[in-house]
């Protein structure tokens, strides 16, 4: 989900910047030395997983996971998700330098949030993790959307009309990705539970 | 198939400095992002198109990469002349096209594609790698770089690991389709392939530390100040000039 070149305005560009600096550097001292392979290699696991496409109806959406990548990553996100944008960009061409900020922000708020929110809920025995699961993935999805349609009506307020498609057109994959959070959560819990933080079999 | 198309090449560009195109493609976006004159938009424009040509691009790849763009740019030509609030220059029933939304899109269009050209140009020419270290000496920080430089790494054996479980989850008679079935399919590859990640990573974790890894990677490969890469700096840096001039100080 990102927003493409030339659209926003100047002043939303550079606030969108400065924040993913700020998060980034968060991010970045969270993490320590030892934890960079795991961390690196997490999230080109994400790269990869944000090309998987799931069906819905006629059509198919990729997956965007930074609801996943929040749970298992942390503050951690902010500087996973920028270096996939910026590799997104290099070898996609999605985008290039001056939205990068914004971008990051738009996917990896959301990331923390639900990792603070969710986070906690995922860990426990009952069915509210699986609760906790499909609140992560939709609500990760439906928190970018919001702040896609912001940056979108901060720059100009007559984009009101694209920034409300952006979110009715992300209602779907909210639902998938939550219902897709669920069965990767019990799946991880069950095979690999050491990938969750914090979490204790 | 994840590949680097543009990154193999010999050209002009391919062999200049890449600190110097890291630099200046950065400020040429921020130039063209931030300015809203069509002059300075359709000289961006040339520019950003005449830098295709020392680059030797594949024409076609690059077409294929603007085909994302694309989509997007007919999204905003249809709704924004309509959504837009401004003078009428047409009307079809209910519909209104206003002039200030077209105006709009004009813009958009040029500055993305001025932005994605010279992106293009002068950035995907790069191995990635030399990019994770030019973006070092950059002083971008350090643990930043390594982050960048392990993910690119690993993009490209998770994604071989990711086509073993599909084709396996294939050759079972899997069929894709919208059912509840298809996303627990998907969820467990999903977490099939973290799980893989997550063991692979403490693998390399270990393998680096046997290897007397204290934090910090090396670059081998060094530029040394050329009069290419002056004559690039000065050429593109007149550029620059121009555009703000154009931009903030109409004749």
């Amino acid at each position: 989900m990102h927003i493409s070149e030339g659209v926003l305005s100047g002043p939303v560009l550079l606030s969108g910047g400065a924040l993913a600096a700020a998060g980034t550097a968060i991010g970045l001292k969270k993490i320590d030395y030892d934890r960079i392979a795991q961390v690196g290699v997490l999230s080109a696991a994400f790269f990869v997983g944000s090309l998987i496409h799931v069906n819905i109806g006629p059509s198919s959406v990729h997956l965007i996971l930074n609801g996943m990548v929040g749970l298992l990553l942390g503050w951690g996100a902010a500087p996973a998700i920028l270096i996939a944008l910026v590799l997104q960009s290099l070898l996609f061409q999605y985008g290039g330098i001056t939205v990068l900020g914004v971008n990051t922000v738009i996917m990896a708020l959301p990331a923390v949030i639900c990792y603070y929110v969710c986070g906690p809920l995922i860990r426990k025995k009952t069915s509210i993790a699986a609760v906790g699961a499909f609140a992560g993935g939709f609500l990760s999805v439906f928190l970018s959307a919001v702040l896609m349609a912001a940056a979108l009506f901060f720059t100009e307020k007559n984009f009101w009309g694209v920034a409300a498609a952006v979110i009715m057109a992300h209602l779907p994959v909210m639902a998938i990705e939550g219902v897709i959070s669920v069965f990767c959560i019990s799946f991880l819990k069950k095979v690999h539970p050491a990938i969750l933080p914090n979490y204790s079999g | 198939m994840i590949q680097e198309t543009f990154a193999i090449g010999d050209s002009i560009i391919h062999r200049l400095d890449p600190r110097v195109r890291v630099v200046f493609a950065t400020l040429f976006s921020f130039l063209v992002a931030l300015s809203d004159r069509f002059p300075t938009l359709y000289a961006a424009f040339g520019i950003s198109v005449l830098m295709i040509i020392p680059a030797r691009l594949d024409i076609r790849e690059a077409g294929k990469r603007l085909k994302t763009l694309f989509w997007f740019m007919l999204l905003i030509w249809m709704v924004l002349p309509l959504t837009f609030e401004g003078d009428t220059i047409y009307r079809l029933g209910v519909f209104a096209v206003k002039r200030q939304g077209l105006v709009l899109c004009a813009q958009i269009t040029l500055k993305a594609v001025s932005i994605l050209l010279i992106f293009m140009a002068l950035l995907s020419t790069m191995n990635i790698n030399t990019l994770g270290h030019t973006l070092n000496r950059l002083s971008v920080p350090g643990k930043l770089v390594h982050l960048f430089l392990i993910t690119y790494r690993y993009i490209f054996v998770i994604e071989e690991e990711y086509r073993r479980l599909r084709t396996a989850i294939k050759i079972r008679g899997f069929k894709s389709g919208t059912n509840l079935h298809s996303y627990k399919t998907h969820a467990y590859l999903l977490g099939m392939l973290f799980v893989r990640a997550s063991i692979r990573a403490e693998r390399v974790h270990e393998a680096m530390l046997c290897r007397g890894f204290h934090g910090r990677f090396y670059s081998l490969d060094g530029y040394k100040p050329s009069r290419k890469n002056r004559n690039f700096s000065i050429i593109m840096t007149a550029a620059i000039a121009c555009l703000t001039f154009i931009e903030y100080y109409p004749i």
